[in-house]
């Protein structure tokens, strides 16, 4: 069976074509908009929350498009262990939603950052991550104003000890060190998955580098994991 | 009807780089004494009900879920009954 996609268009969302675009001409799978007035998945295995600027990014980043139809449904869906990647605002949207723990703060640069950023993966078990190998180092581009992640330190040991801290921030090499961190994450934390691991938030920006046309290509280990887990 | 006034301010362990920029702005006014400096969001509404007990439900669900994010900000409000337009 084809693993289906769907991608939620909220009003601002500004990654949602490139989404589109990567799924259904790189990997050729099926791909459908979910428009945020909707409710209905229409049957996608896999969600895909996007990156953008979803309302203007009033009040506090994804805090509106979480109340938005769709959402109720991606909570549900989520909820009963359904896959879900929430890219860039997407995260932000996941966090807001309560679907994933803690926050998004301003960089502690006081900048937006936009350029490339190498990543280290741990746990290779989860849905997103079963195509990576211990000793890749991924590279892949960030583009965000609020990235830098925060949580109290008890949810900071639960991830920790859950292995649900999926990509940090490294040096080409794969070190793990501040001084790659881009924003002032906490632990240099890139992405994080529920406990369950079928839900995923991470800052930086895999659809943007799966064509090869584009020089980089190391979003696609992030796809194919997803596809992998449905064919096995 | 009751009018309400909401300010969500940073939890005071949460850094504050707008409030480090904007503090920044101050010292080169010239201010030399302005310390602290914190950004925080104030929002203002009716609430269209007859009681102050349900105007408060409304008010503090309405900060709670919404207007701020328990995680890293707290909020603080003021109710005042006014004349229905």
């Amino acid at each position: 069976m084809q693993t289906k996609f769907g991608v939620v268009v909220f009003p601002g969302s500004n990654c949602d074509h490139d989404a589109y675009y990567v799924l259904k001409n790189i990997f050729k799978r099926e791909v459908n908009f979910l428009w945020h007035k909707e409710s209905d998945l229409q049957e996608s295995d896999v969600i895909i929350l996007p990156g953008g600027f979803s309302y203007g990014d009033y009040l506090r980043s994804g805090s509106i498009a979480r109340f938005s139809p769709i959402m109720n449904s991606v909570i549900d869906f989520a909820n009963k262990g359904g896959t879900v990647l929430g890219i860039c605002n997407g995260f932000q949207i996941l966090l807001e939603a309560g679907l994933l723990p803690g926050v998004l703060l301003k960089n502690n640069s006081l900048q937006f950052v936009c350029k490339d950023v190498y990543l280290k993966t741990r746990n290779f078990e989860t849905v997103f991550t079963n195509n990576i190998s211990e000793n890749d180092v991924l590279k892949m581009p960030i583009a965000h104003g609020e990235g830098n992640y925060f949580a109290d330190e008890q949810t900071i040991e639960k991830l920790e000890n859950n292995n649900q801290i999926l990509f940090r921030y490294s040096s080409k090499g794969g070190n793990v060190d501040k001084e790659y961190n881009p924003n002032g994450s906490i632990l240099n934390i890139a992405g994080i998955a529920n406990k369950k691991g079928n839900i995923l938030g991470m800052m930086p920006h895999p659809e943007r580098c799966c064509d090869p046309l584009l020089g980089k290509t190391d979003g696609t280990k992030i796809f194919n994991s997803i596809i992998n887990s449905f064919i096995n | 009807m009751f009018k309400a006034k909401v300010i969500v301010k940073r939890r005071p362990s949460i850094l504050d780089p707008q409030g480090t920029a904007v503090e920044k702005g101050a010292e080169n006014l010239g201010l030399k004494n302005i310390k602290h400096t914190r950004i925080g969001k104030f929002i203002e509404f009716s609430v269209d009900v007859n009681s102050k007990e349900e105007a408060k439900n409304e008010v503090e669900k309405y900060c709670s879920k919404l207007l701020a994010n328990l995680i890293m900000e707290d909020f603080e409000y003021t109710l005042e009954e006014v004349d229905a337009d």
